[in-house]
């Protein structure tokens, strides 16, 4: 048994939670930690950890790990304290806990498992719907200039199915953030615009993937982790592939233009930076976490870390490649896997590694609200 | 990689902040430095991994001190700790080299912060290091390890071969087995002896069975205790400790400054027999923190319960143990194994002693009791409302004042007072020249990296000549 043990506050319903508790309860005493990010000056406005003060904290964690390797107290001390580790299950948790609806946060559960499945099904479905649909010469033949994709696939087809799962996905991320929010900044609104700012930037900036500005840690205790700049990439990557599609879309109603559009064109060079960027960025990071050291890591959410991290790949290489080879009769093959993959991508949002990013943004407006407020 | 068949122009014994300071400054003056670390890996540097600030002197604020700290003002704070007791020529001299240090510290890499919550008061003095004295040490550690610095752990010295004053070689243990590790010059910087029960037995009988070590059980003072043996002269009061009360239930070892329990102001304290037996009022912080570990040390069985009631809870840091709680002082005595007449009576009579006042916790109020002895000189308020709270405190001990003497450059002096030929001392092991009682916050690592520079340079330039 730990000397800290003792330390009974609050009950909590899971061992995870329980032991961020003990943690925060001794990190309270110590607060030496203070300056490395957001999670222990927010600890210390609290003397007491409810289940969503602690999921608040989980998701405010960015992973830095320098608190682990500055810690006095982190194993084998007998405190044995952890706290990356023991947030990062926490915050695991704190993903099905949430999730909307209640029957599908089973997909958390063995979720890089779920997603390979959903994906390979939906890459099946589009290839078998386009042979069902068509002859397979279309499929295999060579088509190019305007309208090109369509003829595989009508376009409002194309955005009827895209949309519904986009709709659906957005109403599911919507709910589970509502209830995120509603536990750990109970009745309180999200505040002014001055915090919501706040929290774009600090999100946007990742401010607290830094360790206080010594940098983080990933293989061992030395400050060398590019993590921040890896997900730079993907994160802006991520967002410039979904401005190609906007505007692409703008083009489509409003100019009357279809796709396929020239490389020189605006949907094409966003997507093609967001692209590379998407296939930089995922690479680093798993890279990264195939390297990053073992007592950081909770290695139960391995499989959903991944799992995100390869769909995000997947996208990027499948798009590039149907970009580069849509002249050629492997485009309509190319095509069906791109859709594949970004229909499973989208349809499995909000039960995959991406939610982290909604709910730590919102713990970063929380944050901001409670400097804000001072209390 | 460490070669022990090679002489070292530096041989560091210990693997401290001053250890390391030393070992940098060594090497960055061109010479060879093994660094041998008695402690495993983990538990490398001693006291330093607990600590979290440093004291030095600065002519203007910085980005995270909020104001000039003269090296006057330093001086006569070091004064007023020690009662004035201190090798003034080398205090003077350490001080103005602090100011470099202060410098020099993030120029090996060590970043600073503003001063932690609760902490304003040091805000202007104490450096905070970024993420603690770990974290300060790890970066102590991999600058070392940049520059070529030889580091073994797990490697304690057991005999110092010493010949008139001249060091030769060191015997250590690594791997389990003894090796001879030759070197020009040494710079023992291996702490106090605030660890080794049986030595502090010798000053403080059988108490010191209850005592508990704030720090590694590795702070043995057995590098102190060769060194003495070999000839070098003895400074500081070989009786002194500097100890704090802590939570009776936290480890033998190691539990660092979380264990602290700064609410003494708030209640009262009861021993064993569950009767007072000190102003718990008389001093603001930190004075009335640092005298309290001793005081706790003379009662019977060296345990004491600080007693105070539910309007106190939430006026201090949150502790790392819950305090003892129930419903009535009678039930609380139970629960502490107390006599519960008697301290029903105590709380009683204190309570009767309370004149009314002004509460302020942040200043010495006029919040006292009357007639009573001993009284409660400040901050006294009736424990009257449920639910009551006990902590059980205990002597913490963080470190011994007994070390050796130095010359202004950090170099041994003998018993007869000629100059060591080629040892140094850094750190906790010589901080008795200056620091001969008392304690001021940071005050410690300042010692650390003002000598363990020092010394790390003169080493250097002994082993050149």
């Amino acid at each position: 048994m730990l000397a800290t043990d003792m330390h009974t506050t609050t009950v909590h319903p899971t061992d995870a939670l329980r032991e961020a508790d003990r943690l925060m309860v001794v990190c309270n005493s110590c607060r030496y930690c203070e300056g490395l990010c957001a999670v222990f000056p927010a600890m210390e406005r609290r003397r007491l950890f409810k289940d969503g003060d602690l999921n608040y904290l989980a998701n405010l964690c960015h992973s830095c790990g320098a608190c682990f390797s500055d810690c006095q107290f982190s194993p084998p001390h007998e405190f044995a304290v952890n706290v990356p580790r023991t947030l990062a299950q926490v915050r695991g948790d704190s993903y099905r806990a949430y999730a909307w609806p209640g029957i599908l946060s089973g997909l958390f559960a063995r979720n890089g498992l779920a997603i390979s499945l959903i994906t390979a099904l939906s890459v099946a479905a589009f290839i078998a719907g386009f042979v069902a649909y068509h002859d397979p010469a279309v499929l295999f033949g060579s088509h190019e200039g305007t309208g090109a994709f369509y003829k595989l696939m009508p376009h409002n087809t194309m955005v009827l199915l895209f949309g519904a799962v986009f709709l659906f996905s957005i109403l599911a991320l919507t709910l589970s953030m509502r209830a995120f929010w509603r536990d750990i900044a109970g009745g309180n609104p999200a505040g002014s615009i001055g915090t919501l700012f706040q929290a774009i930037k600090d999100a946007g900036r990742l401010r607290y993937l830094d360790g206080g500005k010594a940098g983080c840690m990933n293989d061992d205790d030395a400050p060398t982790d590019q993590r921040k700049h890896y997900h730079h990439a993907t994160f802006y990557g991520f967002l410039l592939c979904f401005a190609s599609t906007s505007v692409a879309t703008l083009y489509h109603y409003l100019l009357g233009r279809e796709a396929p559009y020239p490389w020189w064109d605006l949907p094409v060079v966003l997507g093609t930076l967001g692209g590379i960027g998407l296939i930089v960025g995922p690479v680093g990071l798993l890279a990264a976490k195939f390297k990053r050291a073992p007592e950081l890591l909770d290695e139960t959410r391995f499989g959903m870390d991944v799992a995100f991290i390869v769909m995000l790949l997947l996208t990027s290489v499948t798009g590039l490649a149907l970009l580069v080879m849509r002249a050629t009769p492997a485009m309509g093959l190319l095509l069906s896997i791109h859709l594949g993959v970004v229909f499973a991508l989208f349809l499995t949002l909000p039960y995959s590694k991406f939610v982290h990013g909604l709910y730590r943004f919102l713990s970063l407006v929380q944050y901001a609200r409670e400097n804000q407020s001072g209390n | 990689m460490a070669d022990l068949t090679r002489q070292y122009d530096v041989l560091i014994v210990g693997g401290g902040n001053a250890a390391l300071c030393a070992a940098i400054a060594a090497r960055r003056d061109g010479a060879s430095v093994l660094v041998l670390e008695g402690a495993p890996k983990f538990y490398r540097g001693g006291n330093t991994r607990h600590t979290r600030n440093i004291r030095c002197a600065h002519d203007s604020a910085t980005e995270t001190l909020t104001g000039p700290y003269s090296e006057e003002e330093l001086f006569e704070d070091l004064l007023r700790v020690t009662g004035g007791t201190t090798d003034e020529p080398l205090a003077r001299h350490m001080i103005r080299e602090s100011k470099e240090v202060l410098v020099w510290l993030t120029e090996q890499g060590v970043r600073y912060q503003p001063s932690l919550g609760g902490t304003l008061t040091l805000g202007r003095t104490n450096a905070f290091f970024l993420g603690g004295g770990r974290a300060m040490l790890n970066t102590l550690y991999r600058t070392a390890e940049e520059l070529g610095i030889d580091v073994l752990y797990d490697t304690p010295v057991t005999a110092l071969q010493i010949d008139n004053g001249m060091f030769l070689s060191a015997t250590a243990t690594h791997k389990g087995k003894p090796q001879q590790v030759s070197a020009r010059t040494l710079v023992a910087a291996a702490g106090g002896f605030e660890s080794n029960i049986k030595w502090m037995t010798e000053y403080w009988g059988n108490a010191a069975e209850n005592f508990l070590i704030r720090g590694t059980p590795y702070n043995r003072g057995t590098v102190l205790k060769m060194l003495l043996d070999a000839g070098v002269q003895e400074t500081g009061d070989p009786t002194q400790c500097h100890a704090v009360a802590i939570d009776a239930r936290a480890p033998k070892y190691d539990g660092g400054i979380i264990t602290r329990l700064d609410c003494v102001v708030f209640g009262i304290v009861v021993n064993k027999n569950a009767v007072r037996f000190y102003d718990e009022g008389e001093d603001i912080w930190p004075k009335r923190y640092a005298i309290w570990g001793r005081l706790v040390a003379q009662q019977p069985d060296q345990i004491a319960y600080i007693i105070f009631d539910a309007s106190s809870l939430n006026l201090f840091m949150p502790s790392l143990f819950p305090p003892i709680a129930a419903d009535n002082i009678r039930e609380l005595a139970g629960k502490l194994g107390l006599d519960a007449d008697v301290l029903d009576k105590t709380v009683q009579d204190f309570n009767v002693g309370v004149r009314p006042g002004t509460f302020n916790h942040n200043d010495l109020d006029d919040c006292r009791t009357e007639g009573l002895t001993p009284p409660k000189s400040h901050w006294a308020r009736k424990i009257e409302t449920a639910p009551f709270y006990a902590y059980p405190v205990r002597p913490g001990i963080t470190f011994t004042y007994l070390g050796v003497r130095v010359d202004l450059e950090t170099r041994m002096v003998m018993k007869d007072g000629t100059l060591a030929a080629n040892m140094f001392a850094a750190g906790e092991i010589m901080a008795g020249n200056v620091l001969t009682k008392g304690y001021a916050a940071g005050i410690g690592m300042t010692i650390g990296s003002v000598s363990g520079r020092m010394a790390g340079r003169g080493a250097a330039k002994n082993a050149r000549n």
